[in-house]
């Protein structure tokens, strides 16, 4: 870590402009190859320097990324997962695509072949919880408060109450939320996206962030697409415009339709199953 | 929303490696494909930063352009989104920069 002297005194030069803290640039340090800056300031050249018009006090470089604490932790949480064979699922959508219905159903007509539990994640309630829990399923609900997705951190202490056995598969049904959740690395083995026919085909194009972080992207609600001017074709163009790697599956999770489809990876996912 | 989650991570990263410092100004990076709006985390910051060491810290934000590299006729180009194609038709194509999420520095008083 560099310390305070440092970055003041002579590893480079700090600069400030305007009411901003400097810092020293290029390499004197290691920072993954990227520079630590943008270059919209000027640089000096040659010696090193410090501004005559200083500001009181000094600059301590960091460069640290924002999200070190929960990658660190989600680091942790895959190798507390891969020590005990244990997959796990994290399912995101937005709000109403039909994410427990599928949970539910999969359950119904899988849960045993694959020893799956679930962990809820919602705001506030219950009831996820609750829905799954009538399947005879194992489950644990994380209610985040004001929060819109789950962490690491929240993913360990689920993980920990959930108490999953060696071998098994565990989905994660994460808040409803397209934007959020594609940011926080849970520690998860396969991410899925769903998505409901009633969302458009344009879905994916509108949240690149979180298509692009698929694994999987199920199109569900296929049951409505007579009553609907969306075309399945279009939407998975458009999936693989911002995700060429994407697998997808088109279901009705209510109907039992492309269910099979669904079933095999999740089957892929846990060996021996 | 997620920049109050990004707020406070930024909060704790510095309170926890200069735990007695009072900070006057932080620089961050927020690459333009980072998925944060600066706007909203200026907002989040102002909040959880108060009671803190960095209450009433600037929040100096730098927001580096995206850029993409395509492995297929191996050029460098500009991205303005998450759309990752190249020009020469090839989707093989990763990003450089610009979805970056740094803490550089801090002022310390």
């Amino acid at each position: 870590m560099v310390s305070p002297a440092d970055a003041v005194a002579g590893a480079g030069h700090t600069h400030d402009h305007g009411p901003a803290p400097g810092h020293a640039p290029d390499n004197d340090h290691a920072h993954g190859g990227r520079s630590p800056h943008d270059n919209d300031h000027a640089h000096h050249d040659g010696n090193p320097h410090v501004h005559a018009h200083e500001q009181d006090g000094h600059i301590v470089l960091l460069e640290q990324r924002v999200l070190a604490k929960n990658d660190l932790q989600a680091q942790r949480n895959r190798a507390w997962l891969s020590e005990r064979r244990i997959c796990v699922v994290n399912l995101m959508s937005a709000p109403g695509s039909g994410k427990t219905t599928l949970l539910e159903r999969t359950i119904r007509e899988l849960g045993t072949r694959l020893g799956l539990s679930v962990i809820e994640g919602d705001q506030e309630t219950l009831l996820d919880a609750e829905r799954i829990r009538a399947t005879g399923c194992q489950v644990v609900q994380i209610n985040t408060g004001a929060g819109c997705h789950l962490d690491a951190e929240m993913m360990e202490r689920g993980l920990r109450e959930l108490d999953p056995a060696a071998g098994s598969l565990v989905i994660v049904e994460n808040v409803g939320n397209l934007v959020c959740p594609a940011l926080f690395d849970l520690g998860e083995t396969y991410r899925v996206v769903v998505t409901a026919v009633t969302e458009g085909a344009d879905k994916p194009l509108k949240y690149p962030q979180m298509f692009r972080g698929a694994d999987l992207v199920v199109l569900n609600k296929a049951d409505l697409l007579p009553y609907l001017d969306v075309e399945a074709a279009h939407f998975a163009a458009n999936v693989s415009l911002v995700n060429p790697g994407a697998d997808m599956v088109t279901v009705s999770a209510t109907r039992g339709d492309g269910m099979t489809a669904w079933y095999d990876r999740l089957a892929a996912l846990v060996p021996g199953s | 929303m997620h920049e109050l989650a990004i707020a406070q991570s930024v909060v704790d990263a510095v309170a926890e490696r200069l735990p007695d410092a009072r900070i006057t100004c932080v620089a961050l990076e927020v690459g333009k494909l980072s998925g944060i709006a600066p706007d909203a985390l200026r907002f989040c910051f102002e909040l959880v930063a108060s009671d803190t060491g960095l209450a009433g810290a600037a929040l100096e934000i730098s927001e580096p352009a995206g850029l993409a590299r395509c492995e297929t006729c191996r050029t460098e180009f500009a991205l303005d989104s998450l759309i990752l194609l190249c020009r020469c038709g090839s989707a093989d194509v990763h990003v450089v920069s610009g979805d970056q999420l740094l803490i550089n520095s801090v002022r310390v008083a």
